[in-house]
């Protein structure tokens, strides 16, 4: 078989005839690649820097509390976007995971006096365990089901921590003591928002990482088409483990900086609300697009917030407002293959060119 | 020595007998073609053989090793490529990426690696993507790496899930319909595609309504009718059958 790939073109006696359109996006050489990723690696340096100074730039700490709960939605979107995004499950109880991660922080930090930091490893290893104790027996359902089951997995969760003496019932835990990083402790809301920008940074590397790899192309075509995806030797039940697993990681990663940053964590911050807001943040910004998340993400905080005038009206008015992007947009504001400028221009200046059929 | 050897293959849906003690020999690095009328059972044969189905009664063996209860995945993993009757690309992956989804098994599964990009990990990543070029190339879709899937025409969708399936290097490679509702030109690049797979080594088993074509490439050939193995053996031999004439070309005009 190698001798077959490594023939490479020309040689062949039989010539395929060259398809009479054009490449539709043809990406060239290695030069100009180089040169655009180059670009491009510092447009999202510079970006990122940018976001280091909104603190200082927004000078109010109303300003500055709305990013940091922006930046903390993103976090969850992006964990939410494995499952939902990549391998494309429903699951309405991603809270749960969120609220692993917070309680599993507050509860070690306030009772036991760990250092925040070192809550993180044994707040992921429980998030996993419930992962798989969600995830093995009923990822064998279809997506339908277990949106179901993700939303009792969620609703339990949240009960749990409401009734136990240990989780401090409807009063939550306060008294969370800071994070310090070194020397540093850390107090305030922009120390946090710092915090949680470099959280964002890591967790796009990664899944921008896994995105492009055998783990994450196999979570696509799980969700493209699951029975494709075996055929190519892709395990599916496992696989949708995995990105169940993955999603876990990052849920409650951001649920144990939540903790010190907020100081006190409650219930309500865990139920099927927040659950829901994640998923929104997914969906608008685009199913399976890391940009889409985040944009998905601002939308989702901001967007009351700038209406906040109209009080109540204002989530009536978001509620249209999402629906109108369902139907004019149902991939989402930036979907996962880009949000096709040329496409868009092309049917404004040329639309009968566009309706020939194809 | 027999790579495929099917015996007594049963499969029924409800009253309907898909496959009834369906029997066949496929050699090693052969040209292997199914042919039969509509209904015949023929891409519950090779759904039998892939996993997808679980016949009822009888056996599949590859070298001599029962494969019979195993998964869609497992077979695939033994080396065991299809594609898929009703073209089945992933619509929202570029061509270059439905290639690479091919290649899962060769694929880096290091996630240290993954996440961390080590250079042994991206020149992996590098090598396969090489590769998928090539595949894509060997089927006449250079230009379309980069083209949404979805997005592609039929014909093209159908070359790139022969792309998608060499990609992993199979030793048996099942084609279903392969020539079904593509153009002249195209019969004529796949034709090619074929000829030049088996070339390599490769045991392809194709399941074919266009007689020509089936003439023109396959060593053996084994005629299913109503479930049943009709005939079995070389093009010739099994045109010159008035079996065959009579259940294939009998019931089809109708
Ligand atoms: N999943 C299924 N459910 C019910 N009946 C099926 C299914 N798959 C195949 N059949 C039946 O089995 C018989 C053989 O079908 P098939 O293998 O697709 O034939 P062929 O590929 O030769 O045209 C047909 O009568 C078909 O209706
Ligand atoms: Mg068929």
């Amino acid at each position: 078989m190698s001798s077959l790939a490594e023939g490479g073109s020309g040689e062949e006696d039989l010539v395929f005839p060259v398809a009479a359109d054009a490449p539709r996006a043809s990406r060239v050489g290695f030069g100009p690649l180089r040169l655009s990723q180059l670009a491009r690696a510092s447009g999202l340096v510079g970006l990122v820097v940018l976001a280091g100074f909104v603190p200082s730039l927004a000078q109010s700490n109303y300003l500055t509390s709305i990013a940091l709960q922006i930046e903390i939605l993103m976090c969850l979107a992006l964990g939410l976007n494995f499952v939902v995004g990549y391998a494309g499950m429903l699951d309405l109880g991603f809270a749960a995971f969120f609220a692993i991660g917070a309680y599993t922080t507050g509860m070690l930090a306030v009772h036991a006096h760990w250092p925040i930091l070192a809550t993180l490893p044994p707040a992921v290893v429980i998030a996993l365990i419930g992962a798989v104790f969600v995830g093995v027996p009923t990822l064998r359902l279809r997506s339908d089901y277990l949106a179901v089951v993700t939303l009792g997995f969620g609703e339990i969760i949240q009960t749990v921590v409401n009734n136990l003496n240990q989780t401090g019932g409807p009063e939550g835990i306060y008294g969370i003591p800071p994070l310090s990083l070194g020397g540093w402790t850390l107090t305030t809301t922009s120390s946090y928002y710092e915090i949680f920008l470099f959280l964002v940074v890591v967790f796009v590397a990664v899944s921008a990482r896994i995105r492009h790899s055998r783990l994450g192309r196999a979570w696509l075509a799980i969700r493209e088409d699951e029975d494709t995806a075996q055929a190519m030797g892709i395990k599916v039940r496992r696989y949708k483990l995995y990105a169940y697993m993955a999603g876990s990681v990052f849920g409650s990663l951001t649920g144990s900086l939540y903790a010190p940053a907020f100081i006190a964590i409650a219930p309500p911050s865990f139920g099927f609300t927040e659950s829901l807001l994640v998923v929104m943040a997914v969906s608008i910004g685009g199913i399976g697009s890391i940009w889409g998340a985040l944009l998905g993400a601002g939308v989702v905080i901001a967007f009351p917030e700038v209406f906040r005038q109209f009080a109540q009206a204002r989530l009536l008015v978001f509620g249209i407002a999402l629906v109108l992007v369902m139907v004019l947009r149902p991939q989402g504001v930036w979907p996962e293959n880009g949000i096709g400028w040329r496409r868009l221009a092309a049917r404004w200046l040329n639309r009968d060119a566009q309706s020939a059929p194809r | 020595m027999a790579c495929l050897s099917v015996r007594g293959l049963s499969l029924s849906f409800g009253g309907v007998d898909a496959l009834a003690g369906v029997s066949i020999e496929i050699p090693d690095r052969s040209l292997f073609a199914v042919i039969g009328p509509n209904g015949a059972g023929k891409t519950s044969f090779f759904n039998c053989l892939t996993g997808y189905y679980r016949p009822s009664a009888g056996s599949v063996a590859l070298d001599g090793r029962d494969i019979t209860r195993l998964g869609a995945a497992e077979v695939a993993a033994l080396g065991i490529r299809r594609t898929f009757q009703n073209v089945r690309v992933f619509p929202k992956l570029s061509a270059r990426e439905n290639v690479l989804a091919g290649a899962h098994l060769r694929a880096s599964a290091s996630v240290l690696g993954t996440l961390l990009g080590t250079p042994r990990h991206r020149r992996g990543e590098r090598v396969l993507a090489e590769e998928a070029e090539r595949w894509l190339d060997f089927v006449g879709l250079a230009d379309k790496a980069a083209v949404l899937a979805g997005d592609l025409p039929y014909g093209m969708r159908k070359r790139l899930e022969v792309a998608r399936a060499l990609i992993a290097h199979p030793e048996i490679l099942l084609l279903d319909e392969p020539a079904a509702g593509v153009s002249s030109v195209e019969r004529e690049e796949l034709a090619s595609v074929i000829r030049r797979t088996a070339a390599d080594g490769v045991t392809v088993v194709m399941i074919e309504h266009d007689v020509e074509l089936v003439m023109q490439l396959a060593a053996g050939v084994a005629v299913l009718d109503r479930g049943r193995l009709l005939v079995q053996g070389t093009p010739e031999a099994v045109r010159a059958d008035p079996r065959v004439v009579e259940a294939y070309l009998g019931r089809r005009q109708r």
